[in-house]
């Protein structure tokens, strides 16, 4: 390798990609890098499955009637929309793709601490997600993402075993990946990588990995519990032995509520990233952003309760699920506060990341405010199970989530290709998904409020202008998506070659390695000898 | 800098390629199980979390169940687990000091204590089959005061004791093969990271059984004797 | 009739707190998002690039603003759990005098029936300016009962008795929606609330074609069912006599003390082993589980209530004053035909 003379534009250096290129090369990988690919090929799959659903939901609800598609296919493409969408794309999203590709570059490691482990959960990840679309093509599932017994476990005719089995197998997936992460951080930095000087993405994936780690198998346990049961016709959640419904959806959302926080914190890392980046200043409040992501994984374990305020539970339970959910708001508070705070005094540019970053922010606060609305409890009584929740969470996840997501690919996409995308292109489609985003999500906060239900395949007349609204928002928001993926993808072939560093941004990732890394990622291995976010001192090679 | 990276990377052919020393990969490797173990926690914990809501709500149905239970099966179990505890530290042991022949040993005997529990515990899952314990239409509970929430207990009974078996067995492949690796000597006190966590994960399987039978045999123990 | 419309129609006393509490959360909505988009759009107008060199200075952070930014929202957050409480409290207990109607949601229909014993499917008709309250059931799996003209809902779980109240304050007609998703026609299980001047409701009520009231209904489905054999005339004592039950609290066999209350009695007709009053025998009553519906134990209820204590010396005052206005109230309702 250091024979080859490096003359631009000549001959490629040898790196991840183009080190080896036979098909069992990739599919039998270690390199934490490929696995990130692998990932990213899949679950843009998966993502543009759960949005073609997704567009059939909202083509459905162009007219009150509910003329288009049968209930029952109504009820499975809104089931399928919900378990793709969270299981197998939101929740490995940025973890699985972003973070597999960065931690151990970020931290100055070769790889993550158990590479074969790393390969394994995308196996699983695979497994799980064909049985979940096995059972679409068998027939589909019809209970809603959230597999409520008693009708999961006994009325419904569909194939919810199937379903359940592929989510409790990529939970596995969710679980290694988080584990890996884990003793990553605590084992694999370079020297001179100090708690203190860990970028802000590894602190938001360190917390991820802990929800990960602590509630994925209990949801993954009580899936297996829902699936016996309605594999033997008997079970603790059935009400004929004396078993509660109720505690299946505690059990539920004592995962599915950190959950959430497994598919925004990760975003919430790469916002920091990128506000530090195009500011180019150190993020304002460091220790407090750092520290917030530790306390909303903690705190996210305290509030599933919040889910159950109209089912019957114990008022005073409720009351304090209600206080506890208040409070978890307030280390989302800090860190929006805290990247506003980061631009002042900054040098700020506006590239495409940033963009992104801008309408994550925003949306976000949006998604959050509302949040507190149902936090609050009579407010829940009124606005639960109706429009306004599917507003809320989608104004958090795709607001939020979708966002930082894309602000993070466009971000680091020279580094993982070595290529750099169309900026205006960019530009343009970043304003489109922003306006769609908003002209979809916006109305069905308003219906929330009038009162129409979630899930409802027909609905009241005086609901269909904003229904309409929305279904021309979410095409709008169609095209927001498909543009991007077909400029990155023509990117890999005709963009620009990319620098090791576009964007002049520090990190060991941007700084220590050229654009696209080699196999174990650096030429030589680094040391660290200055702070994170070096923005204001000289560009000099540490 | 480039020099003394080439000293440290000296090539043990037991490192992976990715870690700096064998110290890095060992502690790497026992702190992948812990994290590992502290998802099992809430695994289980979800099953004893459940276990716990339905004991408080049906605390005489749950006592009742006692006597359908094997008690001596139960305690034999027990007993053959914390057995197979010992003779898996003494494994660890053994190679910690190089013993191949005692390592060896002690791996063979783990195995057997495993094989012994789950021998006991299919012949357990046979009674409740003859007896119609198993939850579902063909569940018969003589005690009728309880035939309903009975079938609480009975289908924890079977979710908890079941998933621990399949740890076991997961456990079992994981001893067959440190087995296999020990006859051709590859532990030895430099390189026996895979004891170690194997032996972790053991030892969590044989602690949940600690809290399993108690809490599955001995409900109503105390209504037994009086 | 799609009549285009930003914000619900109120109806209930329950609905306008919601609605103040609806309007300061947006208010602090709007008050924040446009603050932080102030902060954002300011601050990166004002520190654009304007040249590649320019090196920006350190800062680190500031305790104070972040302790700031921390501590003022947490108490607009304050008001807002305190505010959301107190109306959910107050939510929490009907008034002793309110009017009791029974809802049971089967796939894909509301099922509801009144004290005098009218049966309404998908209808709901009520007195304005009069607390009532609903007795929900499920017969199969979990729906949710909406109202959203009074902002109110309450999920119908199978296996337990859940219960919401409220007091209409306009007549009309309103949407009754189920909210939470139960099976194929989830969309269609929907229906009307009516909200009747006080005599229009009572001339609606004059209309149905109840045959008896629930109590009457029930004590006809006690005969059927041969309940009276053993819980009415027994001589030989191998039952309670229900004569004077309702209400009461009872000693069971294994000491634990327990209200007759609706659970009880619906447990007890489905699992008579579940609970063993002291000094009675386990396995002497077999299970009417899926004999009875959730509408006929609705009714069994309903009578074992009328024969309440009125007449029963011997029923201990333990129960509180619970159980005498519910009586009164069933001959209320009943005197309603």
């Amino acid at each position: 390798m250091s024979t080859v003379i490096e003359s631009p534009r000549s001959e490629e250096r040898v790196n991840y990609l183009n080190v080896k290129d036979s098909w069992k090369s990739w599919l039998f990988t270690t390199d934490h890098k490929r696995i990130a690919i692998l990932y990213l090929i899949s679950i843009t799959a998966f993502f543009f499955l759960g949005g073609l659903f997704a567009l059939l939901i909202r083509l459905e609800l162009l007219t009150p009637q509910g003329d288009l598609v049968t209930s029952d296919t109504y009820n499975k493409l809104f089931t399928m929309h919900g378990i793709i969408m969270v299981f197998f794309f939101l929740i490995p999203s940025i973890p699985a793709t972003l973070g597999n590709f960065l931690i151990p570059m970020m931290i100055g490691a070769k790889d993550l601490a158990f590479p074969r482990i790393n390969l394994l959960s995308w196996y699983l990840y695979i497994i799980g997600g064909l049985t979940a679309v096995g059972s679409i093509l068998a027939g589909g599932v019809d209970t809603g993402w959230t597999f409520y017994p008693p009708f999961s476990s006994t009325y419904s005719h569909t194939y919810v075993m199937a379903a359940a089995i592929g989510v409790f197998i990529s939970g596995f997936s969710s679980i290694l990946t988080g584990l890996n992460f884990i003793v990553t951080t605590h084992k694999m930095r370079a020297p001179g990588m100090t708690w203190n000087r860990l970028p802000l993405f590894v602190w938001s994936h360190y917390a991820t990995s802990l929800i990960q780690l602590l509630g994925t198998p209990v949801v993954a346990i009580t899936i297996a519990l829902l699936a016996m049961e309605r594999m033997f016709h008997v079970g603790i959640f059935d009400p004929a032995i004396g078993g509660d419904p109720i505690l299946f959806q505690h059990m539920f959302w004592f995962y599915s509520h950190p959950a959430v926080y497994i598919m925004i914190l990760p975003g919430m890392g790469v916002v920091s990233e990128i506000v530090a980046c195009f500011s180019r200043k150190r993020p304002f409040g460091y220790d407090f952003i750092a520290g917030s992501s530790i306390a909303i994984a903690v705190l996210g374990f305290l509030v599933w309760g919040h889910h159950l305020f109209v089912t019957g539970q114990s008022m005073y339970a409720s009351l304090i699920f209600s206080l506890l959910s208040m409070v978890v708001a307030v280390p989302s508070a800090i860190k929006v506060f805290n990247w506003s705070a980061t631009m002042y005094k900054g040098s700020v540019s506006y590239q495409t990341p940033m963009l992104y970053a801008f309408g994550f922010i925003g949306l976000f606060t949006i998604g959050g405010l509302t949040g507190l609305m149902v936090a609050s409890l009579a407010l829940d009584v009124h606005l639960t199970d109706t429009y306004f929740i599917v507003g809320h969470f989608h104004y958090v996840m795709v607001g939020g989530m979708v966002l930082a997501y894309l602000g993070g690919l466009h971000f680091w996409w020279p580094k993982m290709t070595g290529r750099m995308y169309p900026e205006g292109w960019a530009k343009f489609s970043a304003l489109v998904v922003f306006v769609g985003f908003n002209l979809t999500f916006f109305p069905q906060l308003i219906l929330g409020y009038l009162g129409m239900p979630r899930r409802y395949h027909a609905y009241a007349p005086e609901f269909q202008v904003l229904n309409v609204m929305s279904t021309a928002g979410a095409s709008v928001l169609g095209a927001g998506f498909l543009i991007p993926m077909i400029y990155l993808v023509y990117s890999l072939f005709r963009g620009p070659k990319a620098p090791a560093n576009p964007w002049d941004a520090r990190g060991l990732e941007w700084e220590a390695a050229p654009s696209p890394p080699p196999t174990f990622n650096f030429d030589k291995p680094p040391v660290v000898t200055r702070e994170a976010y070096a923005y204001s001192e000289e560009a000099h090679v540490g | 800098m480039a020099d003394t990276i080439a000293v440290e990377h000296e090539h043990t052919p037991n490192l992976q390629h990715h870690f700096d020393n064998m110290e890095q990969q060992f502690s790497s490797a026992t702190l992948g199980m812990w994290t590992f173990l502290l998802t099992e926690i809430m695994f289980f914990g979800g099953m004893f979390g459940a276990y716990t809501v339905y004991r408080s709500m049906y605390p005489a149905a749950f006592e009742s169940t006692t006597h359908y239970m094997n008690v001596t099966l139960g305690a034999v179990n027990t007993m053959v687990l914390i057995c197979s505890s010992l003779t898996m530290a003494l494994a660890v042991r053994s190679a910690q000091v190089d013993n191949q022949k005692l390592l060896r040993l002690m791996l063979v005997l783990t195995l057997i204590f495993g094989f012994v529990f789950l021998g006991v515990k299919g012949y357990e899952y046979h009674e409740k089959w003859v007896e119609h314990l198993i939850p579902g239409p063909h569940f018969e509970y003589n005690n009728r005061a309880f035939a309903h929430e009975a079938q609480i207990l009975f289908f924890l009974y079977f979710a908890m004791t079941g998933f621990h078996a399949i740890h076991m067995i997961v456990g079992a492949g994981l001893m067959t093969n440190l087995i296999i690796q020990s006859s051709r000597g590859r532990y030895s006190s430099q390189y026996y990271a895979p004891v170690e966590i194997v032996g972790l994960y053991w030892h969590f399987v044989d602690i949940v059984w600690i809290f399993l039978f108690p809490l599955l045999y001995l409900i109503g123990a105390h209504l037994k004797h009086t | 009739m799609g009549e285009f419309r930003l914000f619900p129609e109120a109806a209930a006393t329950n609905a306008v707190a919601v609605d103040h509490l609806y309007l300061f959360t947006v208010l602090v909505t709007v008050v924040m998002t446009a603050l932080i988009f102030t902060l954002v759009f300011t601050f990166a107008i004002k520190f654009r690039r304007r040249s590649e060199g320019y090196v920006p200075p350190l800062i680190h952070g500031s305790t104070a603003l972040e302790l700031t930014w921390s501590f003022i929202p947490f108490l607009v957050m304050l008001v807002m759990f305190f505010w959301g409480a107190k109306i959910y409290f107050d939510n929490g207990k009907p008034p002793s005098n309110a009017l009791d109607i029974y809802v049971v949601g089967k796939q894909w229909m509301w099922k509801v029936q009144y004290p005098g014993g009218q049966h309404e499917i998908n209808e709901l008709h009520v007195p304005v300016n009069r607390p009532i309250k609903l007795t929900l059931a499920s017969e199969d799996v979990i729906h949710s009962f909406f109202v959203p003209a009074f902002r109110l809902k309450r999920d119908v779980v199978p296996g337990r008795y859940n219960s919401m109240w409220f007091v209409a304050t306009k007549p009309g007609r309103y949407h009754l929606f189920c909210a939470e998703f139960c099976g194929t026609e989830h969309s269609g299980m929907i229906g009307w609330v009516t909200v009747l001047p006080e005599d229009q409701y009572q001339n609606w009520l004059s209309g149905g074609s109840a045959t008896g009231t629930m109590a009457e209904q029930g004590e006809k489905l006690f005969t059927q069912l041969g309940c009276a054999t053993c819980h009415l005339m027994d001589a030989q004592g191998r039952c309670p006599n229900l004569r004077g039950l309702y209400g009461t609290k009872q000693v069971m066999a294994d000491g634990q003390a327990v209200l007759a209350d609706d659970a009880y009695i619906r447990e007890s007709i489905l699992n008579p082993n579940a609970k063993i009053t002291a000094g009675y025998k386990p396995d002497v009553m077999p299970t009417f589980q899926g004999q009875v519906n959730e509408e006929g134990l609705l009714q069994l209820i309903a009578y074992v209530k009328s024969i309440g204590p009125k007449n029963a010396p011997g029923a201990q005052p333990a129960g509180g004053s619970a159980p005498a206005p519910k009586a009164k109230l069933v001959k209320a309702a009943g005197s309603l035909q």
